[in-house]
């Protein structure tokens, strides 16, 4: 494989880092204003998703096996490439008011860390994908340097995520001391004897504490509340979709791939060893974030409390501990991602005009600006999973596959999970109905001089084209559901 | 596209609405009835258009690809206007609507009620955009469960009607709204949370990838063993039968329907605790014979204490819409014990009740709601008792005689050949009930005639002179709009009333269907 294979294959990462350099060197010199940087980045992002269609069809392997390209990969980084544009148009109007170029160059190493961690084959490879993403989320979350919030947020951020680093580290080097091999693939086929070994258990254990961190589940959500509310806006709302995609997605491959040797062999004779320790996460993730976002009182906390909920929800639809499970996960994550974004949106269209984004700064939103609650209707009832809207079909398709590998899979308990996660999505509707209560029932406050400040056009476009993206998703699942069904097939059919 | 045309009119005029530039807000209540009219011209034609004779199935437009199990198409000739196609192809998921004589009936209701409702609603200023927006929401939710077969589908459109549920009680309502919108709300979900439960396990345990009712129901335990009938059922029925206002989870629909601004009262006893009782019927009765058999006498005995207990209750009330608030738990209690006879007698008139309950519950809440309240501003039945409303308000005090008239189950109205099918039923299948059940009747006329008495014929000298008499305004007149949704309501339980052959005979003829035949226990001795 000649230098030029491997540049066509990884244009889309090579694109974004050369994009990122630029818009650093351009935000020092003269030219370096706001606009002039979004649209450069944008460009960026534009060229990295347009490479991407100049992909071979076919799964390639690279740099000795620990980079894999081909249509899955691309269908993801698509969408990650995607999330990360709107956010950096959501940035412009945003809370950052110094240093813009670097914010922005941090989001873009933020992507290129995500879209690397979509190609990785190889613990070592996910390793570092992973911390080139953490680490520059790390930074985002902290921006604004003159909000204590803030850099309490990138605190709080970067010591969960360096104890769950450090964990996912640990357990990988476990996996690999007992199986010899940092291959995704070697792992799937290592003999009976080496997979069940209680060490191996031990790394499974420590590897998923690793990923839980990621995707905010209990024990590894304390992040989430703060980073939420107190980072930038538009960084909360990467950490909240295309961090949430990334992390999900490689999840979703390990389990399937890394860890596919180790069920139901030695110590874990009868039962697939990670499926337990998931489902204990799920039941306590959806138990926590559900009744804690009850008593919360600013919008961008109750998103993280049900951001942590919806991380249940996920990790129930791994626990089917199969591929049509875990294709329902990743139709899952995306629509949530999708969903989440709009409502970051909104949260920072009324933070520009109110100054905050507490429950009373919604009151009156029909009235002052009725595009906008109804967008932010359209998110939140997707969020509480309520038809027409994506969320709906997204839970739906979600708990069918978790019951369908409980009833033929060795945990039946896991109906109880899946009955428990039903109930407390109805208990969701409340506090996202609280919300929505601000928006369309509460009498718009007095005018004050917040109040006149003009919404951005470009956000409120993007902010629409996602709701609208929710709706249609939610009326015609098939659009999404059916070329991410053809692209893990051909993966599978490649690979397995 | 006939039934597709209802809950279609209902969706453009949303979109119209939203549409309409401020200054046209006015305009948006000409859109509702305009949209309200159209779905009831396509449901009345549909319902004459049904053919009870027909040996030829009606399929509108089938379009099927092959991957399918098992054969989608309704059973020919009871399920008529069919209209198949593939929703979500990957999951098995079709888009199926079709009707009998039960959802045609229905449907027509629907279509009464919602012009009814707009018309008592033509005085609304207040944000009347995104009021009738929310209004002809709920009314194309309905519209479609009435009409799907797909389960997928009718949950669909049963979750549309939770949500603008919320906003119109929260937003337009009275007395207590905030409280009593959240109560209703959280109770609908709840009982859509065992709803969705049941839908997936059925789902999953079914095995056959397909959620088309056709093939999933009437198979006895083909499908679903004994053993997940006998707890899929209850979880299913149950959640539906608490948008039926089933006793004890009930509490919801006397706060909900006294905070809810006139049409949406009207909406929700008149047609939304139907899609609890209709969908229990459809979906949750038909997929699990067995499990119904497990458990008929436990819901037939909730269903009793229903009547009883709706009745007694309303006989206590000081406050005239939680008076009629509580007679809905005593209808719908009808409904239910109708619903579990097994017997083609107690079945139809379990749906008649379901169409009568909800014209005359309707009618009861406009009266209530927006003739008496909207003009005195107090549904206390003490203060009303001096206001000589008779005399005041001619009009309204015809109206509600009529309706409550009709609530009594007196014969000539709908609620009388209603309520005396379902305890003809009853009495072969549950003589023991028929008792408490007949005690319910009698108090039922109790409460009426004790809130009708009191509101409109007190011997107001008297009453003036205990409680000090206190002069008040003229009451505005009666308006045209609202004498139209009156006299269209009244019509509606007079006409069935007198001639009932008109939605008994489709009705009954439905339950021929090898559907609906699963639900009939009684041996036919010919």
């Amino acid at each position: 494989m000649n230098y030029l294979i491997l540049l066509q294959l990884l244009a889309p990462e090579a694109i974004l880092t050369v994009t990122a350099l630029l818009v650093l060197g351009v935000g020092f010199s003269a030219w370096g204003s706001r606009q002039v940087l979004v649209l450069l980045s944008l460009v960026g992002c534009f060229a990295a998703g347009a490479s991407l269609s100049f992909l071979p069809t076919a799964n390639i392997y690279m740099v000795g096996g620990m980079l894999a390209m081909g249509p899955l990969a691309a269908f993801f980084k698509g969408i990650l490439i995607g999330l990360a544009a709107v956010t950096i148009v959501f940035s412009r109007t945003g809370g950052v008011r110094t240093h813009f170029a670097e914010y922005l160059s941090l989001l873009l190493f933020a992507t290129v860390g995500m879209t690397l961690l979509i190609s990785s084959e190889e613990l070592l490879m996910i390793f570092v994908a992973l911390e080139l993403t953490s680490i520059s989320l790390y930074a985002l979350a902290a921006f604004r340097k003159e909000s204590r919030a803030s850099a309490e947020a990138g605190l709080k951020y970067f010591l969960v995520g360096g104890v769950s680093a450090a964990f996912l580290l640990f357990g990988l080097s476990l996996i690999y001391g007992v199986a010899g091999t940092t291959s995704l693939h070697a792992l799937a086929s290592i003999p009976p004897a080496l997979a069940g070994d209680p060490l191996m258990l031990a790394g499974i254990v420590l590897t998923l504490g690793g990923f839980a961190f990621k995707v905010a589940a209990v024990p590894f959500h304390l992040w989430a509340p703060d980073v939420y509310q107190g980072a930038p806006t538009s960084a909360a709302a990467f950490i909240a979709s295309g961090s949430k995609v990334a992390g999900v997605f490689i999840l979703a491959k390990m389990l399937a791939l890394g860890l596919a040797a180790t069920s139901g062999v030695g110590c874990m004779a009868g039962w697939t060893a990670w499926v337990p320790l998931l489902a204990i996460m799920a039941a306590a993730s959806v138990l926590l974030g559900n009744i804690a976002a009850l008593v919360q009182s600013n919008v961008a906390r109750i998103l993280a409390y049900s951001a942590i909920a919806h991380g249940g929800y996920m990790l129930i639809g791994f626990t089917s501990a199969s591929i049509p499970g875990f294709t329902a996960v990743l139709f899952y994550v995306i629509i949530y991602a999708i969903t989440t974004l709009g409502a970051f949106g909104i949260i920072s269209l009324v933070k520009t005009r109110r100054g905050s984004a507490n429950l009373r700064d919604f009151d009156g939103l029909a009235k002052t600006s009725p595009l906008v609650a109804i967008c932010l209707l359209v998110f939140l009832i997707s969020l509480a999973g309520i038809p027409p809207f994506a969320g709906f079909f997204g839970k739906f398709y979600l708990f069918a596959e978790a019951l369908k590998g409980a009833s033929a899979g060795p945990a039946p308990g896991i109906f109880w999970l899946v009955a428990a996660a039903i109930a407390l999505n109805a208990v969701s509707l409340y506090y996202y109905l609280i919300i929505l209560k601000h928006a369309f029932v509460m009498p718009a406050p007095a005018e004050t001089k917040h109040s006149q400040a003009p919404i951005s056009g470009d956000t409120l476009l993007l902010v629409i084209a996602l709701a609208a993206a929710v709706l249609l998703l939610g009326l015609f699942p098939g659009v999404l559901l059916e070329p991410l069904r053809a692209v893990i097939s051909n993966y599978l059919t490649t690979f397995l | 596209m006939m039934l597709n045309a209802t809950f279609l009119s209902a969706f453009v005029g949303v979109a119209l609405v939203l549409l309409l530039p401020e200054r046209f807000a006015k305009l948006s209540r000409w859109i509702a009835l305009v949209a309200s009219v159209v779905g009831f011209a396509c449901a009345v034609t549909a319902f004459f258009a049904y053919d009870q004779s027909a040996s030829a199935p009606h399929f509108e437009s089938v379009t099927l690809n092959a991957s399918f199990t098992y054969d989608q198409s309704p059973p020919a000739p009871h399920f008529q206007f069919v209209t198949l196609k593939p929703w979500i192809p990957a999951l098995g998921i079709s888009f199926l609507t079709a009707a009998d004589g039960i959802s045609l009936s229905l449907l027509v209701l629907t279509g009464i009620i919602a012009i009814a409702g707009v018309l008592f609603s033509w005085n609304v200023a207040f944000r009347q955009r995104a009021f009738f927006a929310f209004y002809l929401l709920i009314i194309a939710g309905v519209y479609g469960v009435f009409q799907s077969f797909d389960i997928f589908l009718l949950f669909v459109f049963y979750e549309i009607v939770i949500i603008p549920k919320y906003f119109l009680i929260a937003t337009w309502g009275s007395t207590n709204r905030e409280y009593g919108a959240m109560k209703l709300t959280i109770y609908s979900v709840a009982g859509s949370a065992l709803v969705l439960l049941a839908m997936v396990a059925t789902y999953v345990a079914s095995g056959a990838m397909t959620m088309n009712l056709f093939v999933l129901a009437g198979h006895g335990t083909t499908f679903f063993s004994p053993a997940f009938q006998s707890w899929a059922f209850p979880v299913m029925f149950l959640g539906f039968a608490v948008l039926a206002g089933i006793w004890p989870f009930h509490t919801w629909a006397p706060t909900g329907h006294v905070a809810a601004p006139t049409a949406v009262s009207m909406l929700l006893a008149g047609v939304v605790m139907k899609l609890g009782s209709y969908s229990a019927l459809r979906v949750a009765m038909t997929l699990f014979p067995q499990g119904l058999d497990q458990w008929r006498m436990p819901i037939a005995i909730l269903a009793t204490v229903g009547i009883l207990y709706g009745a007694l209750v309303a006989l206590a009330q000081k406050d005239l819409k939680f008076v009629v608030g509580y007679s809905s738990i005593n209808h719908m209690g009808f409904v239910l014990l109708g619903l579990v006879t097994l017997n083609t007698i107690g079945l139809s008139g379990a749906v008649l009740q379901m169409f009568s309950h909800g014209i005359i519950g309707g009618l009861l809440f406009a009266v209530v709601g927006r003739m008496i309240y909207d003009r005195t501003h107090t549904r206390d039945i003490g203060q009303l008792s001096t206001m000589r409303l008779a005399k005041a308000l001619p009009f309204a005090a015809l109206t509600f005689t009529v309706a409550s008239v009709a609530s009594m189950g007196l014969p000539g109205f709908s609620g009388f050949i209603a309520e005396f099918t379902i305890l003809g039923g009853a009495w072969k299948s549950f003589p023991l009930l028929l008792l408490p059940a007949g005690i319910g009747v009698v108090v039922t006329v109790g409460f009426t005639l004790r809130a009708w008495q009191r509101t409109f014929f007190a011997d107001a000298t008297q009453a003036a002179a205990h409680t000090g008499a206190h002069a008040h305004e003229p009451f505005a007149p009666i308006s045209l709009p609202e004498k139209l949704g009156a006299i269209l309501l009244m019509a509606a339980t007079l006409g069935v009333g007198l001639y009932p052959k008109v939605l008994l005979d489709p009705i009954v003829h439905s339950f021929g269907s090898p559907l609906m035949q699963t639900l009939i226990r009684e041996v036919v001795a010919k």
